[in-house]
């Protein structure tokens, strides 16, 4: 492995000034002379036919600029998977029908915000209520009142794995079980409201500033839905206030603000409230999770037998995705010779579930890692001996689905036993204490293109000038994650410049090469930063030739960029500066600049990822035996991401990830009534704050990962899955309640305590 | 009708009309251009809209701007003391790796500065109570209260 200048360094955040003086721009603070303000009227009921809406008094308001409903925009559906338009369900206002509490009906521009307000109770909607499914087991029965019309049975979409002789394995097994596990609806709860700003220039062109995690995608569906070309739109995203996947697709506000942009030749803003983002948001997936796992005796897996149904809301969203990965996690971590996996993805009159940190994962997980515990339980094994007998390793296949490359899940498991002083801890039967396991592996960015996207999957431009800076240019997003330091560390790393001598432009849909996904999966690194090497190595290909001819080397030699020169290996005297390598290039080619492109698309990596990250973690609890309230004491945790670029990131990720762990194990829940999200404030919805926060010691267990940029992978998303279900391990150890549903609430520990007796 | 209020922020001396309905929030972002300070919630449960109201942490979101009239108002672009480029806070929540996407930091900075003007040297425990009406979903809150610890350290 080669020794790093400046990748695997703590480097500050290129962005952290701007942050800590309050100077970086986040979509909202931006204000152009003119701009509207933006409001949109929900639907107040889950599943109704609209009859008629007046809108009347609402545009009479003085002040008010615009309002539309469905009936004035381009009747185009849209939705994420472009590759099957089948699966393309949304309107941006809606049209006929609304499906969930909060759907968008109209919207109003006016002169500032509180007309705006004052225009949405102006109009009247005359609604046809319907029978309305809130739950996949409603939703599936027979005769349901259909979501979507033309989807019977409300089954938007199935996914299958299979391979090995599931049944026969099951007939050889000792030992079976079978298990049903719920997960409950939790929010993103990025800080940052989502908010657009749109602007249409004198030839009609649009320019839209969004708080989003996938520029190109908004570019693209918004040309679409607004019957425009992709090119006379330009989406510019700032800075970002965090997104977990909450804020991938194009949403309705966007599209509202861009088409009223041009209708009232104005800028228009939209920004939303908490409220909408709690009651009517995104959130991750509830499933219903039906496991059976076989084993022999001494604890080898013989097969799995998984069913996921997913409550989709009424949408599809992301939801097709997430149906595909929790198949593809429910195979993961341990060796299966026989699996079999059944998703289904049902429409609810919910607000739609989408992606979320895990994407899949933190269900699938919970259900499988705990039923490991429970069959390490009753087959008399140490549940980390039970899962180092099984678990994968690298060179492992998962037929048709992936190869594993590097894999340091063993290492993980050894490690995270020793930190945690796991064999003495287990034993202790301290009153109301306990410690518990659990593990994850995850992604490093997707294969599969639902996007359909002509482009390669990132791209990096870079220009090289004669006074030793780059400027990079790149549509990868930082919406918080750290991505913009990274990719800079690494171009810095390749050409042996420093952080300071490399400008960087990212995320704007007409600045920057097309074209690159966005930030979701856990791709970025990975994919966004092999763009930047391949771009880099083309520079430094011509770099080498017009040292090497200048200073005459022997063909064999090697050079090599380093400390802001170019040199032969080892020889800076055979050697100029990186700038007058540069000029030095130019001159060759006659004046041409130095610009080069570099891409990233995965090849034969199989249908999920590329790459496959590894971790397992301990949880110790003390639960207040009168209460049921649980304290997580400590986590340890121990993890595979292979080269580590950078690390006060890669930590600020793993701590961010138990944050968000510990919030879907113990505190966060969307709760419904109905249709109706009851808790629609932080005040009811709870993520853990500073003081809820346990003690947290993580190790890296090195590998390199082969198609990774510098060995890198995938950090800090799939560790949100592990922590729920070792925390309901420990709690099991600590009180004899097994959670079977998430979350672990003190009213379940006391009457799961209580039925123990 | 509208009220003119004079605000006082960062030192500097603002005449304002504001309508009586309207919050510190709105008036600092929207009138004064003032937007380090954010609006993560509007109902007083995040954190992000802090500002210091004569050496108070007040949520801006639940303040009206008439109440803030006279009042020596700080927000974030007015950490630094005069004359320095960054407040030891600022320093120490960039070195630590304490920011990510950044929409907390302006509250946090403002509620550490809080904590630090009446308690020099506090505990772990003391920085986490204390900051623990500051909602961050990025950080996890460790390499944040490890930067207050460190502030803490350079302001001696
Ligand atoms: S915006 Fe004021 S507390 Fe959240
Ligand atoms: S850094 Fe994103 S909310 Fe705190």
């Amino acid at each position: 492995m080669a020794a790093f200048d400046i990748v695997g360094k703590g480097v500050p955040r290129t962005d952290a000034r701007a942050k800590a003086t309050g100077s970086a721009t986040y979509t909202d603070d931006i204000k152009l002379p003119g701009m509207l303000h933006g409001r949109l009227l929900r639907s107040p009921v889950a599943h109704a036919r609209i009859l008629n809406i007046d809108t009347s008094r609402a545009k009479a308001l003085p002040g008010v600029k615009s309002v539309i409903t469905g009936a004035d925009i381009p009747p185009v559906r849209y939705g994420n998977w472009r590759l099957f338009p089948n699966l393309q369900d949304e309107y941006a206002l809606a049209r006929d029908k609304v499906r969930f509490i909060g759907d968008e009906v109209a919207a109003v521009a006016a002169v500032d915000r509180d007309t705006a307000e004052e225009a949405l109770g102006l109009i009247s909607v005359e609604y046809e209520e319907l029978p309305a499914v809130f739950d996949v087991d409603a939703a599936m029965r027979r005769g349901a009142p259909l979501v979507h019309d033309e989807v019977e049975g409300n089954v938007s979409l199935d996914r299958k794995i299979r391979y090995g002789d599931v049944e026969s394995a099951f007939k050889e097994a000792d030992y079976v079980r079978k298990d049903t596990f719920t997960v409950q609806a939790v929010s993103h709860a990025y800080l940052e409201p989502c908010s657009s700003v749109a602007q249409c220039d004198q030839d009609g062109r649009i320019t839209l500033w969004t708080s989003t995690q996938v520029p190109y995608i908004v570019q693209c569906l918004l040309a679409s839905t607004l019957k425009m070309r992709e090119n006379d739109i330009r989406v510019i995203k700032p800075t970002v206030g965090g997104g977990f996947g909450g804020k991938m697709e194009l949403r309705p506000w966007e599209f509202c603000a861009a088409f009223m942009a041009r209708s009232t030749g104005k800028p228009v803003k939209f920004t939303l409230t908490r409220r909408e983002e709690l009651a009517t948001g995104r959130r991750r997936h509830p499933m219903k999770l039906i496991s059976k796992v076989g084993f022999k005796k001494d604890g080898t897996l013989l097969a799995k037998d998984l069913k996921i149904l997913l409550d989709g809301g009424a949408y599809n969203a992301m939801g097709p995705t997430a149906t595909f990965l929790c198949g593809n996690f429910g195979a993961m971590l341990y060796r299966y010779p026989a699996y079999r996996f059944l998703g289904l993805h049902v429409y609810t009159n919910k607000p739609p579930a989408s992606a979320m940190r895990g994407f899949g994962a933190p269900q699938s997980l919970f259900a499988s890692e705990t039923q490991m515990n429970l069959a390490a339980e009753e087959l008399g094994i140490d549940p980390i001996d039970l899962r180092l007998k099984n678990a994968q390793v690298p060179g492992d296949e998962i037929p048709d689905v992936a190869t594993i490359s590097s894999c340091g899940f063993r290492e993980c498991l050894e490690n995270v036993a020793v930190m945690s002083d796991w064999k003495k801890k287990r034993k202790s039967k301290k009153k109301g204490y306990g410690v518990g396991i659990g593990c994850y592996s995850f992604i490093s960015g997707g294969v599969f293109n639902w996007f359909n996207t002509q482009y390669a999957f990132s791209t990096a431009e870079v220009r090289a000038f004669a006074d030793g800076t780059v400027h990079l240019l790149t549509m990868a997003s930082d919406i918080g994650q750290g991505s913009d330091t990274v990719l800079k560390q690494i171009l810095a790393e390749e050409l042996g410049l420093a952080m300071q001598d490399i400008r960087l432009t990212t995320a704007d849909t007409a600045m920057t090469p097309q074209a690159d996904l966005g930030t979701w999966g856990s791709r970025v690194t990975l994919m966004a930063g092999n763009a930047v090497i391949d771009a880099a190595r083309q520079i430094k290909e011509q770099l080498f030739g017009a040292v090497s001819a200048r200073f005459n080397l022997n063909v064999i030699y090697d050079l090599e960029c380093k400390g802001g020169r170019v040199q032969a290996v080892g020889k800076p005297e055979r050697g100029v500066s990186f700038g007058e390598a540069v000029a030095m290039v130019q001159k060759t080619n006659r004046g041409k600049a130095l610009v080069v492109r570099g891409s990233y698309t995965p090849r034969r990596k199989g249908l999920v990822t590329p790459a496959f990250s590894f971790g397992a973690q301990v949880a110790e609890v003390q639960v207040d035996q009168r209460t049921g309230l649980v304290d997580v004491k400590n986590m340890w945790t121990a993890h595979d991401c292979g080269t580590v670029i950078n690390s006060k990131s890669v930590e600020g990720q793993l701590e961010g990830s138990l944050h968000m762990g510990l919030g879907y194990a113990l505190s966060e829940q969307l709760v419904m009534d109905g249709g109706v999200t009851v808790n629609d404030t932080f005040l009811d919805y709870k993520i853990p704050t500073a003081l809820d926060m346990p003690h947290g010691v993580s190790a890296c267990v090195p590998t390199y990962e082969p198609e990774g940029p510098m060995g890198a992978k995938e950090a800090g998303e799939g560790m949100v899955s592990p922590t729920a279900p070792a925390i309901a391990d420990a709690v099991h150890r600590a009180t004899g309640y097994r959670c079977m549903d998430l979350p672990i609430t003190p009213e379940k520990i006391l009457s799961g305590m209580k039925n123990k007796g | 009708m509208k009220h003119v209020i004079e605000l006082k922020v960062n030192g500097d001396s603002y005449q304002v009309a504001v309508d009586p309905w309207r919050t510190l929030n709105e008036v600092l972002r929207e009138d004064l251009n003032l937007t380090g300070t954010k609006l993560g919630c509007g109902t007083g449960d995040c954190g992000a809209c802090t500002v210091l109201l004569d050496g108070r942490t007040v949520s801006s979101c639940l303040t009206l701007a008439v109440e803030a009239a006279g009042k020596d108002i700080r927000t974030v672009e007015g950490l630094a003391p005069s004359g320095e480029e960054l407040h030891p806070i600022q320093e120490a929540f960039i070195e630590e790796g304490a920011i990510q996407c950044g929409f907390c930091t302006a509250g946090m900075e403002l509620s550490a500065k809080y904590l630090l003007d009446r308690n020099p040297a506090p505990t772990e425990r003391e920085i986490r109570a204390s900051m623990s009406g500051n909602l961050c979903r990025c950080t996890g809150y460790d390499k944040i209260v490890a930067a207050v610890d460190a502030a803490a350290r350079k302001m001696k």
